[in-house]
Parts: C-alpha cells; structure tokens; sequence
C-alpha cells in the first residue's frame, strides 16, 4: 500500500534549492536551515540573495492562500517542426512530463490577490530555462483573454532565457500573439503588472515582460535583450559590474521598482489598488 | 554575415553573368549571339542552382551583398521620398529609415533596416543592426502615419537587432516590446516584406502586419543558424544542421502559417537582376494595398491580432 506521495500538482519547492534539511546559498555560500530558508521566501537570511523558486511556489506565494486555481493546464508543447539538435525536441518534452513538471514553462492561476480578484502567471525555469515556445504564448493569451471577459488585472512573473529554440519562427511569432493580446488589455484599461526575475531574457524581454504598466525587478535579476555572452563576443570587452542587472535596469529607466521578495505581493495589491 | 564573399555555390552563375557583361561590351553579331548562348547557360545553371538549395545555402543567398536594401526598393517603387530623421529623444539611427512616398501618386510611409553596400557605408548602417532608438523612429513614423491615414510599407532585412552595451542601457528590448504592441494596435494597413534576413526580435519588432510577404529566397528565423549551432550544439560548425532544424525559408513560413505569400524572385536569386527584383516587390505590395484598402480602419487591429492569434502550435488534452 502507498501511504506516503506526493499531492498531486507538486513539485519541487524550488527549481534551484535542492532538497535536504540543510541547503548552501547560491550568494553568501553559508549554509542555512532550509526550513528558514522557505519562510523566508527563499531570500537568503544572511546576504538576501533572492533563490529562484518554482512557478508554483510563486503563485502560492503571492495569492491569498486558498484562494487560486490553476487556468488552462491542459495546454502542453508539441513539436510542429519534427526539431532535433542533440536530442529529439519531442523526448525533451516527454523528459520534462516524466519529471513530474506538468505546466510546460508557464502556470497560469486565477484567485485573489490580498482579497481582490486577479490572473496571475508565473514561468517556470525548470522547464527547458523558461523558454517561450507556443504553448507558453497560448496560455499567456488565454490568460490576457480571461481579463478582458472578466475585467480582471493581469500579473506576470518572468523567468526565462527567452523564445525556445526548438519551435523556430513560432516561437518568435509568440511575441507577436502575446504583445497584441496585451494591447488589447492596454486598450481595455486593465492594469498590467510585469514581474522580472532572475533571469529574463531574450524575446521574453522583449515582448510582455517590458509592457507592464509597471514593471517590478526583483533585487540582483539579470534582465537584459542580449544574453551577456553574445555581448562580450560582440564588443570583445569585458562588460561592467552590475551589468544588466535590475538595479542597472532602476537606473537607466527600464524599471519602475526592484522590490524585494518579502514586499512584493504588499507592493502589487497596493499598485493594483491605484489602476482598479 | 553582411559583407561576406560569393559563397562556393554561387561562384558559376556569378562567372557567367560577368561573362555576358563582357560579351555585351563586345557588341556586334558575334557578340549578340555570345550574349543569347550565354543567357541560355545562365538560365539552366541558375534552375539547378535555386532547385537544390539547402536551408544553409538559402541563409547565404539572403545575405548576399548584391541584393536590393532597402532604399533600392524606395529609389525603384517611390516618387517624392522624404527621410525623416531621429527618435525625439536620443539620436538617429541609420540602421532604420523612416519616411514618406509616394507609391502610384499615393503618400505611404515606409520603414525599414538598412545595411550598407561598401565598407564604410557598412559601419555607418551597423551593418544593418539597429538600436533602440532606430525602432523608436520606425515607430514614430509609423504612429504619424496613423494620425495622416497613411498605409505602411514595412521592409525586413536585418541579421538582428545590436547587442551591445549602449543598445541595453537604453533599453533594446522595452523598445522592440513597445512596437509589438503598439504596430497591432495602428489604424491603417500595414504590409510588412522580408526582402532579406529576418533576424529574429530585430526583425519582428517592425513586422507586427495585416499582410507579411517575404521573398523566395529571404530567411525568418527566432535565431541564426551560427546562433542556434553555439547554443545547442555547442558547436559554431553545425550552422547546416542548425539551419534545416530551423525550418526557416520561404516555404517552411507559408507552410507553418506565419507569412502570407511569397514573392517569387529573378532566377538564380535577387541579386542576379535587382530592377526585376524591386518591380516584382512593388507588384506584390500595390496587390495586397488594394486588398487592405477595403478593410475598415477600425477593425484593421482586431484583424491583426486575430492573425497573430492563429500563430503556433500546441496540444490540449
Ligand atoms: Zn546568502
């Protein structure tokens, strides 16, 4: 008889804190007590590096507990151009279900947001680096489609390395589908809310993660079009401290804010409440 | 890459249309008749040629220096051009144009990249990789074009948009972002041609369109083959494999559904008879502006987004 599994839906907690009593930061490298570690938020206690976390864990952490329910689920990849590189795009994809990671890169929930009603999506690393392939781009348009028939504000926690590869020109074309979707939303006046962690690239970047109405970084998130390595490649120079993280981001004016994990659901529902 | 050599494969039709040069210098009956066998060699060596070409080699022939740019198309198809200059807020970009003509006697505005021809003029266009503010101008044009009720004639030729740190500073994705968002929403018709590379966001962040044609032997694509080959192959060399796994020509875009036509191009490719080349676009641009012409303005961006709506594909179970 099985008496202890897994709930069905769960994942890992995280896709970056391995599993254990006891996990090293990725910032300070001490080791901590995983246990504070989660009730932290996976924000380091010692050095506040911000650990990168599941889109699960992210959804619970910003809906009000209880309240939110998983929206289009059933959508998944498929492998319209018969794409392999060192392996099969299709036995990537059959890998990752077998792992037990069911959303492909993105989690789409509907519930509320410190008692008001909202869709919130939130990608998931863990899922070939977050990558936007078709099925991320319907499930994003689906969720700006349910705002607009339910008037409900839109949040958005980017996670990604950008377009996936995999999906050639579709994917490019997701940020076509998805940035007129959002203007739509755009004309409709419903608030946007684009949440940018660690790490946003590429054609994410791109496209809806820099067309909030705000758009939040979280502290230290390498943000950026270009990854840094195509940079230096090109320049051939090393590039500055700091580069194309989120506080760089501040200060150029490609943010509004960079907030930490702790503020940021507080930090949504009181903008949330200014564009309602 | 911009600039490069005749690639291997396109060396004997290159031989042979300077030969007929030659012959024509020549003159004369015998020369007239040198000229006829010539064009007859010319003709079959380019069908074998165009007939058997690999997804890399169509990568070549979209990169190859002597095809039309895009202010080839403006002198060829325009009357009464005016380029207009600048984002309002930081610089110009000669990496995109932007203005007004006259196509027919009719004012349309036109974007599009821009490299350049020789070394110098190579530098100067960036080789044809914008920066923010360059997409920040296309928009602009574009938004004025709305405000005069002037269709849009968007033309696509760039390897991608700059990656380099200034570019990031100000902000090369949020402007690519905002001209996604802001061409679906535009109230006048947009025709959006890949003359040449279509390099991934660069590309796309001017080809949000009601109509998207691309030339038989342009590429689209989400990124290089040299790109792609780096990242999963981890090896630079496989830009052939990379190449077919893309699914990246003409052929491939209709069949997936993300352009609407193909313009079909002079044989052996554009740059073997660039005027024919350019007149052919012209057609292929006056037919789909007559088809755009009837659609209300208003439900012009609902049209749009449901185009792009349709794009991808995916499983529900
Ligand atoms: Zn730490």
């Amino acid at each position: 008889m099985v008496w202890f599994r897994r709930p069905e839906g769960a994942e890992r907690p995280t896709s970056r804190v391995p599993e254990g009593l006891w996990v090293k930061c990725d910032g300070c490298r001490e080791t901590l007590y995983r246990k504070e570690l989660e009730r932290g938020l996976f924000v380091c206690p010692r050095c506040g590096h911000h650990h990168r976390v599941s889109s699960r864990t992210r959804l619970a952490q910003l809906f009000d507990e209880g309240s939110w329910k998983e929206l289009f689920g059933n959508i998944h990849s498929a492998d319209p151009l018969e794409f392999t590189d060192t392996k099969p795009y299709a036995q990537r994809l059959k890998d990752l279900r077998e792992k037990g990671v069911r959303c492909d890169a993105l989690l789409v929930g509907v519930g509320r947001l410190a008692g008001n009603r909202a869709v919130i999506a939130a990608m998931e690393y863990s899922f070939m680096g977050g990558s936007m392939g078709s099925a991320v781009g319907e499930k994003l348009t689906r969720a700006i489609e349910r705002c607009l028939k339910n008037r409900l504000p839109l949040v958005v926690v980017a996670c990604s390395g950008g377009a996936r590869m995999q999906e050639g020109i579709l994917s490019l074309m997701q940020m076509g589908k998805i940035s007129a979707g959002l203007a739509r939303l755009h004309a409709a006046r419903l608030p946007y809310i684009s949440v940018l962690t660690d790490p946003t690239t590429g054609g994410v970047t791109a496209s809806f993660a820099m067309l909030g109405d705000i758009n939040i970084g979280e502290p230290g998130a390498l943000i950026g079009f270009a990854g840094p390595r195509v940079i230096e490649q090109t320049i051939r120079q090393k590039l500055p401290e700091g580069f194309q993280r989120a506080e760089f981001l501040l200060e150029h004016g490609m943010l509004d804010l960079v907030v930490p994990r702790q503020e940021l659901k507080e930090t949504l529902a009181r903008c949330l409440a200014h564009m309602a | 890459m911009a600039g490069s050599p005749t690639p291997q494969f396109l060396a004997p039709l290159e031989d042979l249309r300077q030969r007929i040069q030659d012959a024509e210098r020549t003159g004369g009956p015998a020369g007239r008749s040198e000229v006829a066998r010539l064009r007859g060699l010319l003709e079959d060596e380019a069908r074998r040629v165009t007939a058997s070409l690999t997804p890399w080699q169509q990568c070549q022939l979209a990169r190859h220096p002597d095809r039309p740019y895009c202010l080839d198309y403006v002198r060829g198809l325009f009357t009464d051009w005016v380029e207009v200059h600048g984002d309002r807020a930081y610089g110009d970009d000669p990496a995109i144009i932007a203005g007004f003509a006259r196509l027919d006697g009719e004012s349309v505005a036109v974007v599009g990249h821009q490299k350049g021809r020789d070394t110098r003029e190579r530098l100067y266009r960036n080789f044809g990789q914008p920066r923010p503010e360059g997409y920040r101008k296309a928009l602009r044009v574009m938004r004025m074009a709305e405000k005069f009720g002037r269709p849009i004639i968007s033309l696509v030729d760039t390897q991608g948009a700059y990656p380099g740190i200034d570019a990031e500073e100000r902000g090369q994705a949020e402007a690519i972002a905002f001209n996604l968002r802001e061409m679906a929403a535009l109230k006048v018709p947009i025709v959006v041609v890949v003359t040449g590379e279509g390099g991934s966001g660069g590309a796309l962040a001017i080809a949000i369109g009601d109509e998207i044609l691309m030339l038989e032997h342009a590429v689209y694509s989400v990124i290089s083959p040299e790109g792609c080959a780096a990242i999963l192959w981890k090896d630079q060399t496989q830009v052939q494999l990379a190449a077919s796994a893309l699914r990246l020509t003409a052929r491939d875009l209709l069949q997936l559904g993300v352009i609407d036509a193909i313009v079909p191009e002079p044989l052996g490719g554009a740059q073997m008879d660039p005027n024919l080349a350019i007149r052919t676009v012209g057609g292929a641009v006056r037919k789909a502006l007559v088809e755009l012409r009837r659609v209300k303005r208003d439900d012009l961006p609902r049209r749009r987004f449901a185009k792009f709506r349709a794009m991808g594909q995916f499983v529900e179970r």
